[in-house]
């Protein structure tokens, strides 16, 4: 029940009742999103959307971590190999 | 699409693997506490890769696997009223009650509608005013968000035909619950990471201080998973009991500061029954006093409706990380997703369901042909 799903904003509005809402698309299928939990969303950026709600931002620099540690583990791993006697 | 293929790729899951194969002296038992988690590690087989001594264990985060029996019985007993139009995500409606479940409820000409988000639940009160709209509002921190700006907006709108039967749950009790048992197995957590999109991940830091396991914040793609394991594995091997963060594309210390001012708003923290644990303090959310009229366990009375556990289901065990699902006796044979006996076998999130559906039962089976 916890899952996110990662969509982009495409549009933002002001919804019923002053709830800012918008349109985020996630892979072509565009579903309408409450925005209110990421007041300061862009048109453009990733979020990650929980039941209809936008629970959080994508940072897109923290979500090359993974792939950073991957490049030094193998970097660690070249170092591992022994040298010839 | 972005965010999601880039987490699946197999060449670089092969690298952790084998990264965590060069890491691996002795055995661990780690425990992922969400049931999203474990679905993504059963399906992709991370499980069979990792080394034979890695024990993955799987907690108690499936919502629907620890709301309460009784709680099941309630929502059935209020979905059976004919003024009712009793909402809820899909995944509720298969779990067994004590005698039916809400989607035969259905099939008998109750109206029980599965919704996408709590907010449609109060479209359909606007659109209905002659009728009361019940929803079933269970739920990690994640979710919690989603159910309260549900409550807050009714409120706005004045709606006196609304309400939610609530059982909220909440995390890091529940961790500290499995560290504090004298039975408890688990050396360190892959915490879930969309609790913390929500939550921020500071609660847990007295944890880790109390408990001495490292806790590793982590996300829900196979490289997540493997890297979350991995950083685990790798405090373990070096005796740290660190907070790591795995997640931080999405996840900050503070978490989501204007959903946390909403829950605060209308939640306040309760003690909690959790299905087949039992009572844990302060584990879940209720209600502020001034929202009790969106209540509906008060408005349909159904307070005093008790009900008696399965005794052959050991659920609780298995999200405690004392058994698998595999060691239930009932496992596969009077249990099955078209039978279930308990919740976790029909819950998308559900541990039982997940070795059921990637294959995880057919030594089992044979064995027993
Ligand atoms: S297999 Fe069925 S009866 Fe056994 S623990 Fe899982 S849900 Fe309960």
């Amino acid at each position: 029940m916890c899952l996110g799903v990662p969509g982009k904003v495409l549009q933002i509005e002001a919804g019923d009742i002053g709830m800012p809402m918008g349109k985020v698309s996630f892979g072509g299928i565009t579903k309408e999103v409450c925005l209110a939990y990421v007041p300061d969303v862009q048109i453009g950026e990733y979020v990650l959307v929980h039941v209809g709600f936008a629970i959080s931002k994508i940072d897109e620099e923290e979500a090359a971590q993974v792939f950073e540690m991957l490049r030094q583990m193998d970097e660690l791993a070249e170092l591992e190999i022994p040298q010839p006697e | 699409m972005r965010f999601i293929d880039e987490y699946r790729s197999e060449a670089d899951a092969q690298k952790f693997v084998q990264a965590i194969q060069r890491l691996v002296t002795r055995p661990w038992t780690i425990m992922e506490i969400c049931g999203g988690q474990t679905h993504t590690l059963i399906k992709s087989g991370i499980d069979q890769l990792l080394p034979e001594a890695v024990t993955l264990v799987h907690g108690p985060g499936c919502p629907v696997c620890v709301t309460p029996l009784e709680l099941i019985d309630k929502a059935i007993a209020i979905a059976r009223r004919p003024e009712v139009i009793f909402t809820s995500f899909g995944d509720m409606l298969r779990v067994p009650g004590s005698e039916t479940d809400l989607l035969s409820v259905k099939a008998q000409g109750g109206d029980v509608r599965m919704l996408y988000s709590p907010l449609d639940a109060v479209k359909l009160a606007q659109k209905h005013p002659d009728r009361q709209v019940v929803f079933f509002a269970v739920g990690f921190e994640t979710t919690a968000p989603a159910n309260a700006m549900a409550v807050w907006q009714a409120g706005q709108l004045g709606l006196e035909n609304f309400s939610i039967l609530c059982s909220h749950v909440l995390v890091p009790p529940a961790m500290e619950a499995i560290l504090s048992s004298p039975l408890n197995r688990v050396q360190g957590f892959l915490a879930a990471g969309h609790v913390c999109t929500v939550m921020g991940y500071w609660e847990y830091e007295p944890v880790v201080a109390n408990y001495r396991a490292p806790i590793v914040i982590t996300g829900f793609e196979p490289l997540d998973l493997l890297q979350g394991i991995y950083m685990t594995l790798k405090a373990l091997e070096e005796g740290r009991a660190d907070l790591e963060n795995q997640y931080s594309r999405a996840v900050c210390r503070e978490g989501n500061q204007p959903a946390q001012q909403l829950l605060a708003q209308v939640f306040e923290v309760c003690d909690r029954q959790w299905r087949g644990i039992g009572m844990i303090p302060r584990s879940g959310y209720r209600l502020q006093p001034q929202f009790a009229r969106f209540d509906a366990e008060q408005r349909f009375a159904v307070a005093d409706i008790t009900a008696e556990e399965s005794t052959i289901c050991v659920a609780g065990k298995i999200m405690q990380g004392l058994k698998k699902p595999c060691d239930c006796a009932a496992f596969g044979t009077l249990c099955t997703p078209e039978h279930p006996v308990g919740a976790p076998m029909v819950s998308s999130e559900g541990a039982c369901a997940a070795y059921y559906q990637y294959g995880r039962a057919v030594q089992v089976e044979e064995g027993t042909r």
